[in-house]
């Protein structure tokens, strides 16, 4: 028997102890319980079934960042107490320390896993990764958040309208699409413009990614700079600021943390390409930072140029999975700091708006 | 107003840097319509490759991705739907296991390509597959668990899940109070005006965030490459348990791996763009469900 209707009407709440009573009684869920309005209807249980499983399924994004961690330290944490792996590969030190291998004159980092001595010093692939995103990034920042101050602050409307829809665009063009410019049409330009020695190296495939971070760049800096609050440019307009100085020391700054999670997460994605670098890049390991004109071997482009030529439960099938966790964790720390600069930016600039 | 100098300086040099961005984009889309245009033709579209693949047609390519896209659509859109339906509709703003939910999600969409290849070789192909074959078969050759377009397709889900999640709740959210309010105030239960108002009222929206996801999956390479694309293939696939070809696996093997490229090079390039043609035609069409929504959200309310 459900709780009679005349409640609904009574102006004083009925005591503590009835409420707890009838909360212990009455079979239904809380979620029907709580409004008095509803008091005389009966959730119907197929909606409250459905409910539930809408519940649960919200909980596979949660299980699937988990998962995607747990399996992938799965495959690779047995090389830490596989003797026959760690023999292998020569000592878990020689993951990331130098090495003066037979044949070497000097200690050195060598990423060279075919052999009868598997070479696996993943500091090589580190440092590409790296050199690739540096230089990536000192072409996209600068194009992407120039790009963005022009839409927010110069552009005409009707210009606005056709710049935006375009970069998004670009965004989505596949990275394999990229890759094959950058192969095929990129490395024969830069070369004959540079006079590289390598047909295919840093810069080819660090151009080619820029196509793929400018645009996420631009997207984000365009919004904290749009989101910036009237207010501030025209009080700064109304104390004699020309638009460039407002543009340069009001709105910019306002900006900022907006713009710098967009850097933050343009990084995230740079490291974390595949395919452009794997098409683009010419895949030697060379342990050198500083010379844009010199092949790459990443990270990423690594695992996925040689994964499938492994046996499953190899010494090299292993380091393959443990560099696949150590991705993993560096973007996570990447976006997660870009997320949260992003909250912050958001949190302020509505403080400010009120 | 009245621009000085350093207005036009300013002015010049972003303007610059949208021109420099559009440039590009525009070389990449000349260089792939001029080189590949020529090599469209009806026996391209239709037919199997032949003779080192350098020739014939590219017909298993664009089949596989396809049926790869369509199994990873009926994935991901009933939980990435029901995600965005608990974020917007069920979660309060103060729960823990939303902002959770929330916090994976921006984490998911972070997740670098190839570590979902990993992750469905390792989970999917290995584990999933590997263990339906110990339970259920006890033949030496896998049945299930090894590279086949089921787990690619989930693999893809999962990468794409974000993206459907993130724009269904958006559009749940434009959807006007009003509406809501009015539901509720009629007796309905939440669930039916969650059913039968809001979700109906926000279609385009959803629809819009599963065409991007689409297309999304459709031009992803690295999360497949250990979990199902093939190099080659002489038969289509009928099974969820074959492997399969795919445009853009197609295009980095050939261009990568082909004893002769430069004999592949007009099948690439027209690889190339039968796969921009088949993301853009996704994506204009999203933007133009979105647009038509908004226009008539913004009538509505």
């Amino acid at each position: 028997m459900s709780p009679k209707r005349t409640e609904v009407g009574v102006a004083e709440n009925p005591p503590a102890a009835v409420i707890e009573q009838r909360t212990a009684a009455d079979p239904r869920p809380r979620s029907a319980q709580r409004g008095k309005l509803g008091d005389g209807f009966k959730t119907p249980l197929t909606h409250v079934i459905a409910e539930r499983l809408i519940e649960v399924l919200a909980y596979v994004a949660i299980a699937a960042i988990v998962l995607i961690f747990a399996f992938i330290v799965k495959e690779a944490l047995p090389l830490f107490w596989d003797r026959e792996a760690i023999e292998e590969i020569g000592g878990l030190d020689a993951l990331v320390w130098p090495r003066q291998w037979r044949g070497y004159d000097e200690a050195v980092y060598v990423w060279q896993p075919v052999g009868a001595q598997p070479k696996l010093n993943m500091v090589p692939l580190f440092v590409g990764t790296l050199k690739v995103t540096i230089i990536t990034m000192a072409l996209s920042v600068p194009v992407g958040v120039g790009a963005a101050v022009y839409v927010s602050q110069y552009a005409p409307r009707w210009l606005r309208e056709l710049v935006k829809p375009a970069i998004e665009m670009l965004a989505a063009i596949p990275s394999v699409v990229l890759g094959f410019f950058a192969l095929m049409v990129l490395a024969t330009w830069l070369k004959n413009l540079f006079g590289f020695d390598y047909r295919l190296n840093a810069t080819v495939a660090a151009v080619g990614m820029s196509l793929a971070v400018i645009p996420m760049i631009f997207t984000i800096s365009e919004d904290a700079l749009s989101a910036v609050p009237d207010t501030l440019k025209r009080a700064s307009m109304a104390l004699g600021a020309r638009k460039w100085q407002t543009t340069l020391r009001v709105v910019l700054p306002a900006a900022l943390p907006g713009i710098a999670a967009a850097v933050i997460l343009g990084f995230g994605r740079a490291i974390g390409e595949t395919m452009i670098v794997l098409m683009a890049s010419g895949n030697a390991a060379v342990m050198e930072l500083f010379d844009p004109s010199t092949s790459v071997r990443t990270v990423t482009a690594t695992i996925a140029a040689e994964l499938g030529e492994v046996a499953q439960g190899d010494a090299h099938w292993r380091v393959l999975f443990l560099l696949g966790a150590l991705l993993f964790v560096v973007t996570f720390i990447i976006n997660r700091t870009g997320a949260i600069v992003v909250d912050r930016m958001h949190r302020r600039l509505t403080a400010e708006a009120k | 107003m009245k621009y000085t100098r350093n207005d036009w300086l300013l002015a010049g040099a972003t303007g610059l840097a949208v021109l420099l961005v559009l440039g590009m984009m525009a070389v990449v889309l000349a260089q792939v319509v001029w080189n590949g245009a020529p090599r469209i033709s009806g026996e391209f579209l239709t037919g199997s490759p032949s003779s080192d693949m350098t020739g014939g047609g590219i017909w298993p390519a664009i089949y596989g991705t396809v049926l790869m896209t369509l199994l990873m659509t009926v994935a991901v859109v009933p939980v990435g739907v029901a995600t965005g339906i608990y974020l917007s509709e069920y979660a309060s703003r103060r729960s823990r296991l939303a902002a959770l939910v929330r916090a994976a999600v921006v984490n998911l969409a972070g997740v670098p390509s190839i570590v979902f290849g990993l992750f469905g070789l390792g989970f999917f192909v290995l584990f999933i597959g590997g263990g339906i074959d110990s339970t259920f078969y006890d033949s030496d050759t896998p049945v299930w668990g090894k590279p086949a377009v089921v787990w690619s397709s989930l693999t893809l889900a999962v990468l794409t899940l974000p993206v459907v999640i993130v724009t269904t709740e958006e559009a749940l959210r434009t959807v006007p109070r009003e509406l809501r309010d009015a539901a509720l105030g009629l007796g309905a239960t939440r669930f039916q005006t969650v059913f039968r108002v809001i979700l109906p009222n926000a279609t385009g929206g959803i629809l819009t965030g599963i065409i991007l996801a689409i297309s999304r999956g459709a031009g992803e390479v690295a999360p497949i490459i250990f979990t199902g694309a093939a190099n080659f293939l002489p038969y289509l696939p009928t099974d969820m348990r074959d492997m399969f070809m795919h445009l853009g696996y197609h295009v980095y093997a050939l261009s990568t791996q082909s004893p002769n490229v430069d004999a592949a090079q007009p099948s690439l390039f027209g690889t190339v763009l039968v796969l921009l043609v088949l993301t853009f035609a996704l994506n204009f069409v999203a933007m133009i469900i979105r647009s038509r929504s908004r226009a008539r959200m913004r009538a509505t309310s």
